[in-house]
């Protein structure tokens, strides 16, 4: 084993290691603090909030049997504890609006400029989508069917306010960076694995932010939006 | 649009932050037998009497509240320790000494749930009260040493302390920014009403001296 051990670098062990402990509610938990602190509509993950939902519904059943069953109380009011972390957990990450997702309200925000950008629309799962439809297109009188332009008048499009992309973000570095040039090719920073990083969010970051798979070197974003401040309630 | 956040609103609540915490592992000593326990949040026990097992703080908590287990406190909270990360916080005016990511959250759970189990409990909470103090002057006077920067990095900084601080240095980030570029980020309310003034092409009002 430790022979095996010797063909892979530290790095690959910590990250497989973290690979098989890592479980559905971490993931959701990591899903809802990144969608909350980001500038921008991640994508939505739909797979992983289909695979918690199946989980879910299983150990509801597990949760009701052990009621009837006459199971040690304990035992069940632990897996009930578990059940409604993973549902808020998931309530949370989810954000459709049928489940009062919390994440609504920076989709509600700048829901004009997701409207308009394919790009961004296309992150919105069926229910958000079915959501933005709903509160805005069936609310807009005659005169002002457009969801672009204030009225028919309008020449261009001149009512959709966006987000303020190029704010500064916190991330959480995952492993140690190449040198990234920050701010146009000015000065270059490269981090390490226990570092915050406070950084512009500009187009080269946006990039890493925007896409899940180019998302590899922040473990996390814990963003500032100093114009863009998303808040519940 | 920048003035429409507050910036004394956090962007995580503590309770959030605390939610977060509550996935860490810590080790309890159960005082019964149960079977593993099949979580969708993962795999735990078997549990037996007085074997040592690896739990979520949050189940650690539930069995504690239910008097079915002691917690054993993590390492780094024992007085030697904590005395020692609190004399490095003090002297290294720059760097932050390595404490876990949530230690402000787990140890006030514990201090909540289960004070008997902390050997010295009044002194471990006075020190971490201190190191916590120390940590957060040490971050708010290192913001004074900020100036025109695309980006800053700060080794071992803590969530609650990131939660704390993330709304004002954003802002001032954002401020110092946009002051060293002012070409890249249009000053919306500015603009407008620049041209509301030449628009209505009215003399300026005096300055009352």
């Amino acid at each position: 084993m430790a022979s095996g051990a010797g063909e892979w670098s530290a790095e690959q062990i910590d990250d497989y290691e973290t690979l098989i402990s890592t479980t559905d509610v971490v993931l959701l938990k990591r899903a809802w603090r990144n969608e909350k602190a980001s500038p921008e509509i991640l994508p939505f993950e739909e797979a992983l909030v289909k695979r918690a939902k199946e989980q879910i519904q299983l150990m509801e059943e597990t949760v009701d049997d052990f009621a009837e069953s006459g199971h040690d109380p304990l035992i069940a009011s632990l897996y009930q504890m578990d059940l409604e972390g993973s549902i808020f957990a998931e309530i949370l990450s989810s954000g459709s609006a049928a489940e009062g997702g919390l994440l609504i309200l920076p989709i509600e925000k700048f829901m004009f400029h997701i409207w308009k950008m394919d790009t961004y629309r296309n992150r919105l799962s069926i229910e958000e989508e079915k959501f933005t439809e709903r509160t805005v297109l069936s609310k807009l009188p005659d005169n002002y069917q457009s969801v672009l332009k204030q009225s028919i008048i309008s020449e261009e499009d001149d009512m959709v306010p966006e987000p303020q992309l190029d704010t500064f973000v916190v991330a959480k570095c995952e492993r140690a960076t190449r040198p990234l040039y920050l701010d146009g090719s000015r000065q270059s920073a490269s981090f390490d694995s226990r570092q915050f990083a406070i950084l512009t969010s500009n187009k080269t970051i946006t990039i890493h932010l925007a896409g899940m798979t180019t998302f590899k070197w922040c473990l996390e974003i814990y963003a500032f939006c100093a114009t863009g401040h998303f808040k519940r309630n | 649009m920048a003035g429409q956040s507050d910036p004394h609103i956090s962007l995580f609540s503590a309770e959030e932050v605390e939610f977060m915490a509550e996935d860490e592992l810590i080790e309890i000593v159960p005082n019964m037998r149960m079977d593993p326990l099949n979580f969708i949040c993962g795999d735990f026990g078997p549990f037996l009497p007085q074997i040592a097992s690896q739990v979520p703080l949050w189940l650690a908590v539930a069995l504690k509240k239910r008097g079915k287990c002691a917690i054993r406190p993590p390492q780094w909270m024992s007085v030697e320790n904590l005395t020692r990360v609190l004399e490095g916080e003090r002297e290294s005016q720059g760097a932050f000494q390595v404490l876990p990511f949530h230690y402000v959250e787990i140890s006030r759970l514990l201090f909540d749930h289960a004070r008997e189990d902390i050997p010295d409990m009044y002194m471990v909470r006075s020190l971490i009260e201190d190191i916590r103090d120390v940590r957060i002057h040490k971050v708010e006077t290192s913001l004074e040493k900020f100036s025109g920067t695309s980006a800053v990095k700060i080794p071992n900084l803590s969530a609650m302390e990131v939660n704390i601080i993330r709304p004002f240095v954003g802002r001032a980030l954002q401020a110092f920014y946009k002051h060293d570029n002012p070409e890249k980020i249009p000053d919306v309310d500015r603009a407008s009403s620049a041209q509301t003034r030449a628009a209505n092409n009215e003399p300026r009002r005096q300055l009352r001296r």
